[in-house]
């Protein structure tokens, strides 16, 4: 199938706002239903209805947020075909398994998210809190099956190619016995600890900011900074795996990471900087440290960008600047989270410093930038391939006319979609605290 | 049954759950947008609403369920169908989003100017998404579609005789079953005149998606004649007789109010006229692509199988729970309550020390396995060593303010205020 498609940058474009806004919703799909159940745990262990109301609370937030992360991953399923049908239709067959797998990960979640919601009063304490536990299970199997496929992309295995079209298919070693996928997974459920921990820290963080600070706000505060705290400095080693391992399958990729343009022997790492043609401008510079890193020997070979011809490397500065942006937040998303870590062990309690939490407010945010940085970096920068080495992006796209209407009116529904979501939250936490809750029949929506 | 047929009855038979399940929700949209001003309106729309909160999540996976199996299995029709009907596809996942926002605005509006506003708006969503979807329907069972990216009209392949009909009967069929079970639930609830609201709608809309089902068929015949004389003649006939008749027998126990049956027959009429159509369309996917033709190869087939049927153990159970605690108010429990069982300080506070012991050793492990080892064996455990770490590390870092070490609830509640 070979079309001409004029519009397939925003094609690209369109699915990376897909994602762009579905990827938050996920960390809370993945790190949420922990939370809140760790929660509840305390709740049944203490009796103290103040776990009891900051469960219920949380749970309307996940209401909120697994609607819009339900109808958001959705419509990533309708772009695999209306946007990348040459795709779908051509290697179906070896990854299509691993969203099937998938859709029963999203029914689960859906089916004890109801259950979960509807119950509480309806249940018993401990049949509720059981509820929750396929909910938290699903939200790691759907993150694994969506990132097998992923990970298939990026290293493509399990079928040989005749005539254009995808023989010898074997799709369960095409997702799960790819060596490339475990580092994308870990980095991602990480980096859903990550986001949901430092955003819910950080609307606790402006309450703190704005004088509210009862035993409450610091126990909801606590509990997610205190795993994203802990996360955070972990993410960085699971960082420096992933680099590693993306050195040894996709060496362009990590030219462009770094903006390597020859191959070079003790290459070494550019902070900030600009790429062009003849390297890095303006960059710190630092020795061999490139080198070190992904090989773990000062005078390593790396391969440069030059290593295939300039119509097969992603555009650099897109992939460089984004993989900045998150190696830089995510460093200081460690440093915090170790700046917490040092005042618990030391003066065992919270921090009181009003800048700490003004960091922790703005933490939330980054969080959320490093995550989306982190995806262009792997994504833009396996470009132009869809399947890595098999399939370019632009043999893969639609042929269908108006992509930039269609663009145009997701970027619309989606800022609605997000005006709306902010709203919700916004009201969400208006609401007064009432340590027991009302009627029952007032939380089931 | 052939090895390629298996993954399309699947698939059709996830369709029929979405059509009766997710027909139903955007039924009960349709409702809330047409259910007026005043209180009485304010009841139907907060009833609407209410009943399928719960459940509305869980009946829309079942799209996707539908998509992932066909994309899988028969990968060249799925990008056929979805480039050539790019339009009436993306229109509908437009009204899912809306139809997901308005679940979402509900979780925290309050006042009930809010309510009907976003009620309003966002139920537009509730016809948008089934007659596009229905129209889409139409496409591929009118032979519109033909096999290529983007290789149909962008327009004339959904905007045909055939697609709107079925995409005004998706309308009115959701609006229909909607109303149908909303009458059940409203007997559960013992709200007569609820109940009595939403039968008038349940025969109105039955009247009606029986009408457009009459009249389509004289539209079928003129635009799709391959499909009409099948449906009407050949393999599809039984599929169109027991639609009808469960149907007509709908109507019926709604007239007589006999609600819980007429849930059962409604859902029976939809997946009839869903088998009805593919066994019309069989052996034909797409003009000039059969079903086997279009089937992936024998390995995905069989691995997609093994797990529908795998997920299946699973996912039907689960249902079962949900729309047992959701009908019935309530799931049995073995009765036994949880009893709270406090630590002691001390052994709370050796734990916590112990637990962050292992949490530092873990980290240490960690970095030695993942960061200084080179092996992939090495690599899997420096990863469960770093999980471990965390998930040590963190009943271990968790403040005293969060934790208190006391077991008294009375004595913590006073902080708050």
């Amino acid at each position: 199938m070979t079309t001409q498609q004029h519009y397939l940058l925003q094609a690209r474009q369109m699915q990376a706002l897909s994602f762009s806004v579905h990827i938050p919703l996920v960390c809370f799909g993945i790190a949420f239903p922990t939370l809140l159940l760790f929660v509840e745990w305390l709740y049944l262990r203490t009796g103290d209805p103040l776990y009891r109301t900051l469960a219920r609370r949380w749970t309307n937030v996940m209401v909120a947020l697994f609607a819009a992360g339900v109808v958001t991953g959705t419509i990533l399923s309708f772009e695999m075909g209306l946007l990348w049908p040459a795709f779908t239709a051509t290697f179906g067959s070896v990854f299509g398994l691993g969203f099937a797998v998938e859709g029963f990960s999203f029914f689960l979640e859906a089916i004890f998210l109801g259950i979960y919601v509807y119950g509480w009063n309806r249940l018993s304490p401990r049949l509720h809190f059981a509820s929750g536990i396929p909910m938290a299970l699903a939200g790691f199997t759907g993150s694994l099956m969506v990132i097998s496929v992923n990970g298939w992309m990026n290293h493509p295995s399990g079928f040989r190619l005749s005539h254009g079209k995808a023989v010898d298919v074997h799709p369960f070693q095409a997702l799960f016995e790819n060596s490339y996928f475990w580092h994308e997974l870990i980095h991602m459920y990480l980096a859903g600890y990550i986001v949901t921990g430092f955003l819910l820290a950080g609307a606790y963080a402006v309450l703190r900011l704005r004088g509210r600070w009862s035993r409450y706000e610091q126990t909801a505060l606590a509990i997610p900074l205190t795993v994203a705290a802990l996360a955070s400095p972990v993410q960085g080693l699971v960082g420096d795996w992933s680099g590693r391992e993306v050195a040894r399958y996709q060496p362009t990729k990590l030219a462009a990471l770094e903006g390597l343009p020859q191959t070079t022997t003790g290459a070494p790492i550019h902070v900030l900087g600009w790429y062009s043609s003849g390297g890095v401008e303006y960059g710190i510079r630092i020795p061999k440290l490139l080198s070190l890193l992904a090989y773990h020997r000062f005078d390593a070979r790396v391969r440069g960008l030059d290593a295939v011809p300039p119509r097969d490397r992603p555009p650099v500065n897109i992939v460089r600047f984004a993989f900045q942006t998150m190696v830089g937040i995510g460093t200081l998303l460690a440093l915090l989270g170790l700046v917490y870590l040092a005042v618990r062990i030391r003066r065992r309690r919270l921090p009181r410093s009003t800048w700490f939490y003004r960091a922790v407010a703005l933490a939330g945010p980054l969080s959320v930038v490093a995550l989306i940085s982190g995806w262009v970096t792997t994504e833009v920068g396996r470009q132009p391939w869809v399947v890595y080495h098999v399939m370019r992006t632009s043999q893969a796209v639609t042929g269908a006319g108006g992509i930039p209407v269609g663009y145009g009116t997701l970027v619309l529904v989606y800022a609605l979609l997000v005006a709306a979501v902010a709203w919700i939250l916004w009201r969400l936490a208006r609401r007064p605290l009432d340590l027991e809750p009302a009627a029952p029949a007032a939380e089931t929506d | 049954m052939h090895l390629y047929l298996i993954p399309l009855v699947f698939a059709l038979i996830g369709l029929a759950f979405y059509t009766v399940l997710g027909g139903a929700d955007f039924g009960a949209g349709f409702w809330q947008l047409t259910a007026g001003k005043g209180r009485r309106a304010e009841a139907v729309r907060e009833h609407a609403h209410a009943a399928m909160a719960p459940v509305w999540e869980a009946n829309h996976v079942w799209l996707i369920f539908v998509l992932t199996v066909v994309w899988t299995a028969y990968p060249t029709a799925f990008g056929s169908i979805a480039s050539t009907l790019s339009i009436p596809l993306f229109i509908a996942a437009v009204g899912i989003i809306f139809r997901g926002v308005a679940y979402a605005l509900r979780a925290g509006a309050a006042g009930p100017r809010e309510l009907s506003v976003i009620d309003t708006i966002f139920s537009i969503s509730s016809v948008l998404t089934p007659f596009a979807l229905g129209t889409a329907v139409g496409g591929i069972a009118s032979g519109r579609v033909p096999v290529g990216n983007a290789a149909g009209g962008q327009f004339s392949s959904w905007l045909n005789p055939t697609s709107i009909l079925i995409g005004v009967f998706a309308v009115a069929s959701a609006a229909y079953l909607a109303a149908v079970f909303l009458c059940a639930d409203a007997t559960k609830l013992n709200d007569r005149s609820l109940e009595e609201q939403f039968r008038r709608r349940a025969l109105g809309a039955g009247v009606v998606a029986g009408a457009v089902a009459l009249a389509g068929l004289g539209v079928i015949a003129s635009d799709a004649d391959r499909i009409f004389d099948r449906l009407t003649a050949g393999a599809g006939l039984p599929g169109l007789v027991v639609s009808l008749l469960a149907g007509v027998l709908t109507l019926a126990l709604v007239w007589r109010r006999h609600y819980e049956p007429a849930r059962y027959s409604a859902a029976v009429a939809v997946a009839a006229i869903i088998a009805g159509w593919a066994l019309a369309q069989s052996p034909v996917f797409l003009p000039g692509l059969t079903i086997r033709a279009a089937a992936a190869p024998r390995s995905s087939l069989i691995a997609i199988i093994v797990s529908v049927l795998g997920g299946a153990v699973i996912l039907f159970p689960s249902l079962a729970l949900l729309f047992r605690l959701v009908l019935s108010g309530r799931l049995a429990d073995s009765g036994k309550g949880l009893e709270l069982r406090p630590r002691s300080r001390l052994v709370r506070a050796s734990q916590r020390g112990f637990l962050a012991r292992a949490a530092i050793a873990f980290l240490i492990a960690g970095i030695g396995l993942l960061t200084v080892a080179e092996a992939a064996w090495a690599h899997a455990l420096g990863v469960f060593s770093l999980l471990g770490f965390v998930a040590l590390g963190f009943p271990a870092a968790l403040p005293p303010e969060v934790v208190p070490h006391t077991h008294e609830p009375s004595a913590k509640t006073g902080e708050l205020h």
